[in-house]
């Protein structure tokens, strides 16, 4: 751990009953990098970022942030912003107003035409200048969302805490946001804990990816090592799809699919175990020879998946850009081979 | 098919016409016989009409002063709801959840105790006051917030309910408000038509009052217009149908008045 780091998480703990939300957690950010925590509901990632916000007790641990113990302090103190999942604007206040909010209520009472350009500069940023007077009723989700980032913007947070703001938001609202997010994040270089459960939104705007079990970090690295080199089985399984397809381990690769691959440190080192290979690294070609048939096919677009049945019986899924797959329809004889990608394994049975 | 609904529909808005009529005759026919009573000279002449009942009310003892009184008492009621029943309420929704049931109970007690018990259990009380402190009719504000808690919880409790104050409040934590703040500054705003609605009924409650106020001796507007009524019929009609208006006239003003703020359509929002 490196005491470099500009957010501290030590061995957070929080019990409800038997209920383990946080069994010692710990993470470090960096200035100004946004980390993503992703898991399924109730690994406790929100308690996290509830903690570090100060809105949920803890029962043990440590949090320093910008040097300064902040475990004990109280949330109105913290300096923290935070976006969160519900709307959370102030109905009676226009959409400026909820903005300026969190600046009136500084120690150091900010003038109140500093205010406004303040409160106009973040509308701005978030596209809504054009909204400022009207009233939360008014604006469409996206937009409250918005207004709600721009208000935990205003007071300069320590540290941004997002809490699933886009999972109230509509498919396409939500591909926007999350990019425009992360615009403002690099733009402000605010450093961000930004928790979800949807791992495209995680993947696609963090620098680094925290995958959250039972209270405790399973992982946490950047994006594409987190997708191509997990180090657990949970990782491997919740980030992405797999084939678990069974084999034989022995000196660090493992024999699937007529071909031998690396395995990922924290395998299994020897024995019979099972292998989760991710569809895009199967590598499937017509031949008429071949040992597979292609069972169904469906079109995405850009690529293509194909689900494939193999001589023993068993199925796998393989994912090929689109140009790559024509002609492999349903029942066509194929060879189905193995890209030279290490490959998690996990013990079989 | 078009014309068939539009004769049911045609129907079915005379039908509600009718409902509206009925149950306007059934209000108005009162407050017309007691305008009627109240103009009708004393005595027995029959056909002519006259304005005395209604001249002689400022002149009437007490009267005056007994309206000051129930208005002052049910001012009195109001800022004790703004104050404490408000903010116990907000309290108890937001961090004792656990509390919520035991409390509506409680808030719901006055409507199943019979006035006249609450008098009976109230009156030691009262002769403590005014034995220690002071004898002041006002001091039946005390037993008034009281009696008005299973309107006033109710609608409160209602407001609270329909927005997630338990966001709003974090939120606003986060920002830097203190929980003084979070109470004042924003969810009494959020909530701000149940309080209206609240404290009106409360207003309604305190001002047609008789029972207690009667019983504990202070003369209180009802109390007066009964006495009155005991020596001139007329005069007595004449300041309850006075003060019927009086109440009719915040009816219409208070809902307008709240209409203007954004926060009421926030709910249908």
């Amino acid at each position: 751990m490196s005491s470099s780091a500009y957010v501290q998480l030590v061995d957070l703990a929080k019990y409800f009953g038997k209920v383990k939300a946080l069994d010692g957690l710990s993470l470090d950010i960096a200035e100004g990098e946004l980390v993503a925590l992703l898991g399924p509901s109730g690994c406790g990632k929100t308690t996290a970022l509830r903690s570090l916000a100060g809105l949920q007790e803890l029962d043990r641990g440590q949090m320093i942030v910008d040097g300064k113990d902040v475990t004990f302090q109280n949330a109105n103190k913290r300096g923290m912003g935070m976006v969160f999942q519900a709307y959370s604007l102030f109905p009676h206040m226009t959409a400026r107003e909820n903005v300026e909010y969190g600046l009136k209520l500084r120690a150091h009472k900010t003038a109140g035409d500093k205010r406004k350009a303040r409160s106009a500069e973040l509308l701005e940023l978030v596209g809504l200048s054009t909204h400022a007077n009207h009233y939360p009723y008014q604006l469409s989700g996206g937009q409250q969302q918005r207004v709600a980032l721009a208000r935990a913007l205003a007071i300069s947070p320590k540290v941004l805490l997002l809490d699933e703001p886009l999972s109230a938001l509509d498919a396409k609202v939500r591909t926007q946001l999350r990019e425009e997010i992360r615009r403002i994040q690099l733009e402000l270089g605010t450093t961000t804990l930004f928790v979800t459960h949807d791992q495209e939104e995680a993947l696609s705007i963090a620098d680094r990816v925290g995958v959250m079990r039972n209270g405790q970090l399973e992982q946490i690295a950047a994006p594409a090592e987190l997708y191509d080199r997990p180090n657990t089985a949970f990782v491997a399984e919740f980030v992405g799809l797999t084939n678990p397809i069974a084999g034989k381990v022995s000196g660090g690769s493992i024999e699937i699919l007529g071909g031998v691959v690396k395995t990922l440190p924290g395998s299994i080192t020897s024995g019979s175990g099972i292998a989760l290979v991710r569809p895009e690294s199967i590598d499937v070609v017509a031949n008429k020879a071949g040992n597979a048939t292609v069972f169904s096919a469906s079109f995405l677009g850009a690529s293509c998946r194909l689900s494939i049945s193999l001589a023993d019986g068993t199925r796998v899924t393989a994912q090929l850009p689109s140009p790559d797959a024509i002609g492999l329809g349903a029942g066509a004889p194929v060879k189905v081979s193995l890209l030279d990608l290490p490959v998690f394994v996990k013990a079989a049975g | 098919m078009g014309a068939k609904a539009m004769k049911k529909s045609f129907g079915l808005q005379l039908w509600r016409r009718m409902i509206i009529f009925i149950v306007g005759l059934y209000l108005i026919l009162p407050l017309y016989a007691m305008l009627d009573f109240s103009t009708k000279p004393f005595g027995l002449a029959h056909n002519t009409r006259t304005l005395a009942s209604w001249k002689v009310i400022p002149s009437q003892p007490d009267l005056t002063l007994a309206i000051g009184r129930s208005l002052i008492t049910a001012l009195i009621v109001m800022l004790l709801i703004l104050f404490l029943i408000v903010p116990t309420a907000i309290w108890v929704h937001l961090k004792l959840p656990l509390l919520r049931r035991p409390f509506e109970l409680l808030c719901l007690l006055p409507l199943a105790i019979p006035a006249i018990v609450i008098v009976v259990g109230i009156a030691p009380v009262y002769r403590w006051i005014s034995i220690n402190l002071t004898e002041s009719p006002l001091t039946l504000s005390g037993v008034y917030s009281m009696l008005i808690l299973p309107y006033t919880y109710r609608s409160l409790s209602a407001a609270l309910d329909a927005v997630d104050i338990h966001t709003l409040a974090e939120a606003a934590t986060t920002l830097g408000a203190t929980i003084t703040r979070v109470i004042f500054g924003i969810i009494m705003p959020t909530i701000k038509s149940g309080i209206v609605n609240g404290s009106f009924i409360a207003i309604a409650l305190v001002l047609g009052e008789f029972t207690i106020s009667n019983i504990l001796n202070y003369k209180t507007f009802q109390v007066v217009i009964a006495q009155i009524g005991r020596s001139n019929g007329n005069v007595a009609v004449a300041v309850s149908v006075a003060s019927l208006l009086f109440v009719l006239f915040l009816l219409l003003i208070i809902p307008t008045k709240k209409r203007q703020g954004a926060v009421l359509d926030v709910d249908v929002a």
